[in-house]
C-alpha cells in the first residue's frame, strides 16, 4: 500500500506493508530520534504529533498514519536553529540521558500549540504518559512552564 | 601553581549547559539502534519457561528450515567458560558461575538459546518452532528455602569458583560470605537501657533505564570483533567479552556511544557476548536489543534483603551496640553478591561510628529467582531502610526527638570509623577519617526548609479522611572505591586552541562528560566549549574503570585535572619562550597567557607555534588516578506523607532533601541527579515490585502492572546542595549520584508511623499493608512462613554458639571445614576469621 504522510512539513509517499508498526517505519526512514522504550504503549519514548496530537506510534500501524500529518523532533528545530522548548529544556538542565527527551518535548509541544498559559498541573498532565527514570521531572516541568512564559513574551 | 580557592573558579561551580544536550534534545545524538550497518541480522534468545531445569536436547532442524533464519546457538556450539556478568574490577569479587549459555537453565528467563535472523519475525518464528526437551528440578523459590538443609543445589557444575579468596560454598548455595565483629557485644547491649530487634525486608525491583539493553557487534576491515553497547563498563566489557570468546583482548574494540540510562543495570556484560558469537559465526553485524519483558525478568535487579537489625541505646542516647545481620538473595547467579551484600554495611554502619560494639554477619545465597546486580545505592539502599528506621524506633523508644538523637550519634569530620577497614569490596577496606562533611549543616538546613517544628501544626491541616506523618533519615555514601578503582584522560591541542578530551568515564546520561570538560576548563582558564569530548572507545580513550560506585567525578575527575595540569605546563613553557619569560611567571586565564608586564599570547597562538612554527610538538598528555579514600556525601531527607484512612494509601506530599557533595561541579546536573534518585527510592518505596507466581516466573514485566513513577505522582520536592570542600577531590568534589536513592524507604516507613502508627518493615508501602496494619492484622512485619518460625527463632542462640566455637577453635559445626584438613583458602572471611555462617538456620549446623 502507498501511504501518503506529511512529515516535518515535507510530502512523503511510502509504499509499505500497512501492518506495519509505525514507530519501524520511521525509525526505518531514517525518524531516528523516535526512540522505542517498550513497544506495549506505556512508556511515551516512541511519541510523535499526529496532526497536532501526541500519539505513542509503537501501538499505532502504517497505515493509521495515511493522509495525516506527522511531526517527530527532526521537524521540530535544528540544532542551529532549535525550537524555544529545545532550548529550554537544555538550560533547565532537563535532559539527562535524553532517551525520553524527544517524546516528551513533542508532548509538551502539544500542549503549549493548544493551552499558551499552562499550569504546572496542566502540564503534569500533558506528559505524564512520558516515562523518565534519570530526573524528577523537576526541571521539565520548569522548563515548559518557562517556554510557555517565553512565548507569552513575559520573559 | 597552587590550586585556586574557590571564589577565583570560573568554571566549576558554574551550572553551564551539557555538552550534549542540543544534541539528545534535536533528536541527533546517536544511541547504539541510531546506528545503521547494513546487512546486520536480529537476535533474538530464548529464556527458559521453568526455574530449574536441565536441559535434555534441542532440535533446531524446523527453525534452520525458515527462510531468513541464519544461525542457531545452543551450549553445545561455543566454548563453555565459566564468568561473572558482573562488570567489576579483575580480578572480580564475584563468582565465576555464569556461561553464555548452558545445558542447564536456573530461573524463569534464564537464557536457553540464541537466534540470528534476517529480521526480527523470522527469529521470533525460529524460538516458536525450536523444541527442546527439558528436565525439570525442584526450584528454591526464596532465600530462607535456599539455607535450608538438603535444599536443591542450584550451582552443581563442578566449575563454578571464586577467584579471590573468600567464602563461596555453591553446594550449599552460598554465594557469599562476610562477617566482622568490632568490640564487645554482649557488654555492649548489657549497657544498653532499650534494646531492640527487628527484622526488615526489601524486594525485587529493576532500574528501568528508559533505553534497554542494546548492543551490535560486527568484524571490521582487519577482522576484529567491534562492539557497540549501551555500557557502563567498556573497558570490562572488553575484557570480560574477549575471556568468553577467548580471544586476545587487542582483537576487541568496545564503543560506547550515548546510553539511554543505566542506574547499575549496564554494569553488567549481559548482551554483547551472544551477540559476539553469533557475529563470529556468521561474519556478519548482529544486534541484540532486550526487550522491556526482558528488561524486567532476564537482566539484573536489585538485591533483595532481609536484615536483622539489634541496637542498644541508654536513655540519654548514646548508642551502646549495633548488629547486623543480613540475608541477601542473588537470584540463580552471584553477580555483586559479595560486595552489594558488604556495602549494606561499609556505607551505613559507619554514620553511627560513636558505637564501639559492632558486629555484622552477611550471607548470600543462590535462589531459581532473578538475578540480582549493580543497582544505584548498591546495598547501601537496602541497609539505609534497616538501620534508618530501626534508629527511628529507638529514638521513640526512648522518647527523643529522631533529629536530636541522631545529632548525638552521627559521624562528623576528622573521625573514622572502624567498619572502613573492616569491609571492603572483596578484600579488606581502606582506613579513612572523615575529611569533609556538612551532615550537620545539611540537618539544620532540611530543618528550616521542611520546617520540622511547625508539624504539629501542618499535621492539623491533613485533609479530611487522611492522616499526615513526617519522618526523616540521614545517609551517607562513598566516592568510587579506594585503592581499586583507576581512571584516566588524555588531552590534545588543536591549531586552534581547542582540546581534545578523550575519557573512559561513561558518560551514560549523568553529564560527566560535561563535568570532566569543566575541570579541565579551569585548569586552562578555557571554556567548556572549547573541548571536544568523547567518551569512551577502547581504541581511542584510556582505560577507565568506567561508571559505577559514585567514582567519574571524583576519581575519573581527578584524572582530567592531573591531565589538564600537565598540558598546561607544556603551554606555560611553550609561551614563556614566545614572550622571553619563565614559564612560572605566567598566568592562564581567558584562553591568553599573561606574563607580569601584561604582554600575552593566546592558546590559539600557543598551539600554532607548537605544531607549525619552532621547536614543533604536540601540546598534549594522558593522566591517571587512584584514590586511597572513598569521602562520603551526606545526606537528610525529611518527608511528609498523608495516609488514606479508608484505602491505607499513602502519598508523599513533600520532600527536602539537603546534601553535601562536597563542591558540585555543576550544581544544576547535580540537582538533576539528586530529583532523579530520590523519584526512583520513593517509586521503589511506595510501588515497585515483582510480583511472582508459584513456578517462580514475574508475572508483571511491563510498565503497565510494575508502576514507576511519572509526573502524576510527583510530590513537592526540594534539593538543596550544601557545599563543603574535600580536599582529596577535584576542586573539592565528591560525589552525587546514588547516595539521594536511599533516602526514602527509612523517610516515607518513619513518617507513616508518625501518622498512623504502623510500623513498616516490610517493602514496598502498598495501601494494603498500612490498611492491614491500621486494621491490626499485621504490624507491618515481614511475614514468617509458619513452619518457618521455628527454625527462625533458634538462630540467634545458635549464633552465639557458633561464635564461642570460632573463638575457642573447638566447634563442631561448619567452621571446622575451615580450620581443617580441607581448609581452602577461599573459605575464609575477608575479617581472616574462618565464616560463622550466621544466619544459617541451627539444624543445619548441629547435623554436621
Ligand atoms: S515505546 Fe511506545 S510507549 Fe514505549
Ligand atoms: S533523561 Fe533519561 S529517561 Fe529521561
Amino acid at each position: 500500500m502507498i501511504i501518503q504522510v506529511k512529515i516535518n512539513g515535507i510530502d512523503k509517499e511510502w509504499d509499505v506493508d500497512p501492518g506495519m508498526i509505525l514507530l519501524d517505519l520511521l525509525r526505518d526512514k531514517g525518524y531516528k530520534s523516535i526512540k522505542r522504550g517498550c513497544d506495549e504503549g506505556y512508556c511515551g519514548a516512541c511519541t510523535i504529533l499526529l496532526d497536532g496530537q501526541a500519539a505513542k506510534s509503537c501501538v499505532m500501524l502504517a497505515g493509521q498514519a495515511h493522509k495525516r500529518s506527522i511531526t517527530t523532533v527532526e521537524g521540530l528545530g535544528t540544532m542551529d536553529e532549535p525550537h524555544l522548548l529545545q532550548k529550554t529544556f537544555v538550560e533547565h538542565g532537563a535532559v539527562q540521558c535524553g532517551y525520553c527527551i524527544p517524546g516528551m518535548l513533542l508532548s509538551s509541544k502539544a500542549l503549549l500549540d493548544e493551552n499558551p498559559n499552562p499550569t504546572e498541573d496542566d502540564v503534569k498532565e500533558a506528559i505524564d504518559g512520558n516515562l523518565c527514570r534519570c530526573t524528577g521531572y523537576v526541571k521539565q516541568i520548569e522548563a515548559v512552564l518557562d517556554t510557555a512564559s517565553i512565548m507569552r513574551g513575559e520573559n | 601553581m597552587a590550586v585556586k580557592i574557590k571564589d577565583e573558579l570560573n568554571v566549576v561551580g558554574k551550572s553551564v549547559l551539557k555538552v550534549d544536550g542540543l544534541s539528545l534534545a534535536c533528536g541527533k545524538a546517536k544511541f547504539v539502534d541510531d546506528y545503521e550497518l547494513p546487512e546486520c541480522l536480529v537476535c533474538k534468545v530464548m529464556a527458559s519457561p521453568f526455574a530449574h531445569a536441565r536441559i535434555k536436547k534441542i532440535d533446531k532442524t524446523r527453525a534452520l528450515q525458515i527462510p531468513g533464519v541464519v544461525e542457531i546457538i545452543t551450549h553445545e556450539d561455543i566454548p563453555r567458560v565459566p564468568h561473572t556478568t558482573a562488570g567489576q574490577g579483575y580480578p572480580e569479587p564475584s563468582p565465576y558461575d555464569t556461561f553464555t549459555l548452558d545445558n542447564k537453565v536456573r530461573y524463569v528467563g534464564d537464557r536457553v538459546l540464541a537466534v540470528a535472523a534476517e529480521t526480527e519475525e523470522a527469529a521470533l518464528e525460529a524460538l516458536r518452532v525450536i523444541e527442546v526437551e527439558y528436565e525439570e528440578l525442584e526450584p528454591v523459590l526464596s532465600a530462607r528455602d535456599s539455607m535450608k538443609e538438603g535444599a536443591p543445589v542450584i550451582h552443581d557444575e563442578p566449575e563454578a569458583h571464586v577467584i579471590i579468596p573468600v567464602p563461596y560454598e555453591p553446594e550449599r548455595n552460598l554465594a557469599a560470605h562476610v562477617d566482622f565483629k568490632i568490640g564487645d557485644m554482649e557488654k555492649g547491649f548489657a549497657e544498653a537501657d532499650v534494646v531492640l530487634e527487628k527484622e526488615y525486608e526489601t524486594q525485587y525491583a529493576q532500574h528501568c533505564p528508559m533505553e534497554p539493553h542494546i548492543a551490535a557487534t560486527w568484524l571490521d576491515e582487519n577482522n576484529r570483533l567491534v562492539i557497540l553497547t549501551s555500557t557502563q563498563v567498556p573497558f570490562h566489557v572488553r575484557r570480560i567479552v574477549a575471556e568468553r570468546l577467548q580471544m586476545p583482548i587487542g582483537k576487541v574494540r568496545v564503543i560506547k556511544p550515548r546510553i539511554g540510562g543505566g542506574f547499575g543495570t549496564k554494569q553488567e556484560v549481559l548482551v554483547e557476548d551472544v551477540c559476539a558469537f553469533l557475529t563470529l559465526k556468521t561474519k556478519r553485524p548482529v544486534k541484540y536489543e532486550m526487550t522491556r519483558a526482558e528488561e524486567f525478568i532476564s537482566s539484573r535487579t536489585r538485591h533483595p534483603q532481609i536484615l536483622n537489625m539489634k541496637v542498644g541505646a541508654k536513655k540519654d542516647g548514646t548508642l551502646t551496640a549495633i548488629s547486623m545481620k543480613i540475608i541477601m538473595n542473588t537470584g540463580a547467579y552471584g553477580s555483586h553478591a559479595l560486595t552489594v551484600m558488604c556495602n549494606s554495611g561499609s556505607k551505613i554502619l559507619p554514620m553511627y561510628n560513636k558505637v564501639m560494639n559492632v558486629d555484622f554477619c552477611g550471607d548470600t545465597v543462590y535462589t531459581n529467582m532473578p538475578v540480582g546486580g549493580a543497582y544505584r545505592g548498591y546495598g547501601a539502599t537496602q541497609g539505609a531502610f534497616a538501620m534508618e528506621v530501626i534508629m527511628d524506633e529507638i529514638a521513640r523508644e526512648l522518647n527523643m526527638d529522631p533529629v536530636e538523637f541522631r545529632k548525638i550519634n552521627h559521624i562528623r569530620s576528622g573521625e573514622g570509623s572502624p567498619v572502613f577497614a573492616a569491609l571492603g569490596e572483596g578484600k579488606a577496606g581502606v582506613e579513612q577519617k572523615i575529611g569533609s562533611c556538612g551532615l550537620d549543616r545539611c540537618i539544620e538546613r532540611a530543618l528550616e526548609e521542611f520546617d520540622w517544628e511547625g508539624r504539629e501544626e501542618r499535621r492539623k491541616l491533613a485533609p479530611p479522611g487522611k492522616k499526615r506523618g513526617f519522618g526523616m533519615c540521614i545517609l551517607m555514601q562513598g566516592s568510587s572505591i579506594p585503592e581499586i578503582d583507576m581512571g584516566a584522560a588524555s588531552m590534545k591541542i588543536n591549531e586552534d586552541g581547542s582540546f581534545n578530551l578523550l575519557v573512559g568515564a561513561t558518560d551514560l546520561g549523568t553529564g560527566s562528560d560535561t563535568v570532566l570538560a569543566q575541570v579541565a576548563a579551569e585548569v586552562l582558564g578555557i571554556s567548556v566549549d572549547d573541548f571536544i569530548v568523547y567518551s569512551s572507545d577502547t581504541d581511542m580513550t584510556p582505560f577507565d574503570v568506567g561508571a559505577y560506585a559514585s567514582s567519574t567525578t571524583y576519581l575519573s575527575g581527578y584524572a582530567v585535572k592531573n591531565c589538564a595540569e600537565k598540558v598546561k605546563m607544556q603551554i606555560l613553557k611553550a609561551a614563556g619562550d614566545m614572550l622571553g619569560v619563565d614559564p612560572y611567571d605566567l598566568t592562564i586565564e581567558n584562553k591568553k597567557v599573561t606574563d607580569m608586564n601584561g604582554n600575552s599570547v593566546t592558546i590559539a597562538e600557543v598551539a600554532r607555534r607548537a605544531l607549525y612554527e619552532r621547536d614543533q610538538h604536540q601540546i598534549g598528555a594522558m593522566a591517571s588516578h587512584i584514590t586511597h579514600k572513598s569521602p562520603p556525601p551526606f545526606a537528610a531527607h525529611f518527608v511528609e506523607v498523608d495516609v488514606d484512612e479508608n484505602t491505607g494509601f499513602a502519598e508523599v506530599k513533600k520532600y527536602v532533601c539537603t546534601i553535601d557533595c562536597g563542591t558540585a561541579i555543576n550544581p544544576k546536573l547535580a540537582e538533576g541527579q539528586c530529583e532523579g534518585a530520590i523519584l526512583n527510592g520513593i517509586s521503589y518505596a511506595l510501588t515497585e515490585e515483582y510480583i511472582f507466581n508459584k513456578k517462580g516466573r514475574m508475572m508483571n514485566a511491563d510498565f503497565g502492572s510494575y508502576k514507576i513513577f511519572n509526573t502524576a505522582d510527583l510530590p513537592e520536592m526540594k534539593v538543596i546542595l550544601v557545599p563543603t570542600y574535600e580536599e582529596t577531590g577535584p576542586y573539592g568534589a565528591k560525589s552525587v549520584s546514588e547516595i539521594n536513592i536511599n533516602g526514602a524507604l527509612p523517610a516515607i516507613s518513619n513518617a507513616i508511623f508518625d501518622a498512623v502508627g504502623v510500623r513498616l518493615r516490610t517493602a514496598p508501602f502498598t495501601g494494603e499493608k498500612i490498611l492491614m496494619g491500621m486494621l491490626g492484622k499485621n504490624n507491618g512485619d515481614p511475614q514468617v512462613k509458619p513452619e518457618e518460625e521455628a527454625a527462625a527463632e533458634e538462630v540467634p542462640e545458635e549464633n552465639n554458639a557458633a561464635e564461642e566455637n570460632n573463638s575457642n577453635g573447638n566447634g563442631v559445626n561448619n567452621n571446622n571445614k575451615n580450620n581443617g584438613s580441607e581448609n581452602r583458602k577461599d573459605k575464609e572471611g575477608l575479617s581472616g576469621e574462618p565464616a560463622s555462617y550466621g544466619n544459617y538456620p541451627a539444624k543445619k549446623k548441629k547435623k554436621r
